[in-house]
């Protein structure tokens, strides 16, 4: 076999995790308690099938990632611009600053955070702007989720205030 | 009950102000959501199913038929005027629609997909109307074990058949059904794929998967290959058709309509196939005159034949959905979640059980189809202006709304988590060229699938071969095993044909 093909390196780390989430699986599907209650087929039996389909696949896919990879031949990847760490980085900040802010303040302060920073990733210059805009959208989405549909979101330290 | 009394039922039910207020508000929220680049009719609903904590059942399907229509013809729009398809299905819409607008006629491609999508969907609802009722007498024949060969059928045709590969293709399905079986088994009590985390006991919600998948995963996807500047968006200009461009696109409406609608009802659903086999039929039929303007300054038969196509194998797909309760589309597993969020279980039984609703709802798919026809054109200018939204803000504001449909069911920081956790797995699964669809509909197949499984080998006593001695059961799973291996073959006469087509 010759040496791998650009862009196959990837693809074998992709190939892999797919191997290990069947694999992830299977064993799970071994620490299910057997019952006693009767059943023609267990709860386990499913998870074994799965899992195994799963390993297949991932197997499959190791094979192909090592006879080269796929995802080299497709269009869009061929012509991918480099990965934009800047935008990835104000992104996940963002889903963070939600992830951390909803529970202790409340969904509106959660939302206008992660509003501020994703749109700052997509290359917005205007922050205060964006968090007038951010506390508009999410004050009103709160507002009408919260009294219209009656879908609590978790008001936060605004309980009472709305 | 026989179709017209149905009909005349449904429409009773449909025709009253607060019902008609639902379709006009759904046709309306559908076309403006559906408008927006990347976002297609399965996220559109996923984001409004919080609708049903607060609406009666009839009220709510009523929406959902004017969202799921409304956002088909939201999605032409995007197609035509941005080059950017919200879903597989205008992948088409957008080849030529594009190649239009840039030349200047972006009016009469999107005036012949609004008219196309109408006669599509005329085509699809009264197909719905009538080969519904049949496909349930043939459906209340059916045992466990018919039930468990149809759902392999399907696993096999929306992850092998559609889509690049087979093998990435079963890996989305297989990453489904893992996801199906998180939680409490149902037969046996037991948790499984919990990893002890008691927030998972009750399964993972099906609005959560749609919402990482079709707005988180896509939203970082777009992070990461981000590269500055604007996307331009056509000017829509004159909304006329000549008596020409009317001429060219009477016949691939129709031919499409035809073509696409069986496609939705097999359960070989998906729109792929059917988008791509009317552009072919259309560059086969053209006259000879316009043939060169296929791929060079847009061909209004390309825009008229897939988009009808399109929306009539999308209706289709709720043949299968409510006859059967398959779903056999990302938008159709959303939709039977929403079924099931009532305590309504689609299948054979709901045309008797809860006949109302169903002819109501069809109905609804009649009165949402002139609406829309009738909202979209006028309305264009606005549909137009929506695009203007700049992307930082409008992925922002996406994501708050992702963070609503999930943790306002919840109100658990775990399902943000889950939320963003699968959101990672679907950007990866974009760049790697990943289906997404066989996700969501392994999600939801999956339980369903293990359900009739258990209970054909309970009545046959623990006996396996139950699945190959009954004769209809056989054969649908012969058909499946054909599904598998036949497309390698019409894959391989495509591919020649696509090579000779210039590219894009």
């Amino acid at each position: 076999m010759d040496r791998p093909k650009p862009g196959a390196g990837p693809d074998l780390v992709v190939a892999i995790f797919v191997l290990l989430l069947g694999m992830l699986c299977l064993w799970q599907a071994m620490v299910i308690p057997v019952t006693p209650l009767y059943a023609q087929v267990g709860p386990k039996f499913m998870p074994y099938v799965v899992g195994g389909l799963v390993v297949a696949v991932g197997i499959g896919l190791v094979l192909s990632a090592l006879r080269g990879g796929w995802s080299h031949g497709i269009e869009e990847v061929e012509h991918l611009p480099p990965t934009n760490w800047r935008a990835l980085g104000l992104l996940g900040a963002g889903l963070i600053a939600n992830l951390v802010l909803i529970g202790s303040l409340g969904f509106v302060f959660a939302a206008t955070a992660q509003f501020v920073l994703v749109a700052a990733a997509f290359g917005s210059r205007h922050p205060l702007r964006d968090l007038g805009i951010g506390i508009a959208v999410s004050l009103g989405a709160f507002l009408a989720f919260d009294k219209l549909l009656g879908v609590n979101i978790g008001a936060g330290i605004l309980e009472g205030v709305l | 009950m026989d179709v017209w009394s149905g009909l005349a039922l449904g429409f009773g039910n449909a025709l009253t102000i607060t019902n008609l207020g639902w379709a006009l508000l759904g046709c309306f929220l559908g076309t403006a959501i559906g408008v927006l680049p990347g976002i297609g009719p399965a996220l559109t609903i996923a984001l409004l199913l919080p609708i049903t904590f607060q609406v009666s059942a009839t009220g709510a399907f009523i929406l959902f038929c004017g969202v799921f229509y409304g956002a088909m013809y939201g999605g032409s729009t995007t197609s035509i005027l941005l080059n950017t398809p919200g879903e597989s299905g205008s992948i088409i819409t957008a080849l030529e629609g594009a190649k239009m607008a840039k030349n200047g006629r972006a009016g009469p491609a999107l005036v012949t997909a609004a008219i196309g999508s109408f006669v599509a969907g005329t085509v699809g609802t009264l197909g719905i109307s009538f080969i519904g009722p049949v496909v349930v007498e043939l459906a209340l024949k059916l045992g466990p074990a018919e039930y468990f060969s149809l759902m392999v059928l399907c696993f096999a045709t929306v992850s092998a058949v559609l889509g690049g590969s087979a093998l990435r293709g079963l890996a989305s399905l297989g990453l489904g059904l893992l996801i199906g079986l998180v939680g409490i088994d149902l037969q046996t009590g037991q948790p499984r794929l919990t990893f002890g985390v008691p927030e998972l006991l009750d399964g993972i919600d099906v609005v959560l998967v749609a919402v990482a998948l079709f707005a988180v995963g896509e939203t970082l996807y777009l992070a990461w290959t981000h590269v500055g500047g604007k996307q331009e968006v056509r000017e829509v200009g004159r909304l006329m058709m000549s008596k020409q461009d009317l001429k060219r696109s009477v016949g691939p409406w129709w031919r499409g309509s035809l073509l696409g609608f069986p496609f939705g009802v097999m359960p070989a659903g998906g729109t792929e196939m059917p988008t791509m086999l009317s552009y072919y039929a259309e560059r086969k039929l053209v006259r000879p005159e316009h043939r060169h303007e296929f791929g060079t300054t847009g061909a209004i038969e390309g825009v008229a034949g897939p988009e009808a196509a399109n929306n009539a194998a999308a209706a289709g797909v709720l043949v299968p959905m409510l006859t059967l309760g398959l779903p056999t589309s990302a938008t159709a597993a959303i939709m039977l979640s929403a079924f099931q969020s009532y305590g309504i279980q689609p299948g054979p039984l709901l045309f008797t059980s809860q006949a109302d609703l169903v002819w109501t709802l069809i109905a609804s798919l009649y009165i949402a189809n002139i609406m829309l026809v009738v909202l979209n054109l006028p309305l264009v200018g606005l549909w137009a202006r929506i695009l203007k939204i700049p992307q930082p803000q409008l992925y922002a504001g996406i994501l708050v709304f992702a963070t609503i449909g999930t943790y306002g069911i919840s109100n658990s920081v775990v399902d943000l988590l889950l939320l963003y956790g699968i959101g990672i797995i679907a950007m990866f699964m974009r760049r790697f060229d990943f289906p997404t669809a066989p996700v969501v509909i392994g999600m939801i197949l999956g339980p369903m699938a293990e359900q009739a499984m258990r209970q054909a080998l309970t009545i046959s006593q623990g006996d396996w071969t139950t699945f190959i001695t009954r004769p209809v059961s056989l054969c649908i799973l012969l058909i499946a095993v054909l599904a598998l291996a036949g497309p390698r073959l019409w894959g391989l006469v495509v591919r020649n044909r696509a090579d000779t087509a210039p590219t894009a």
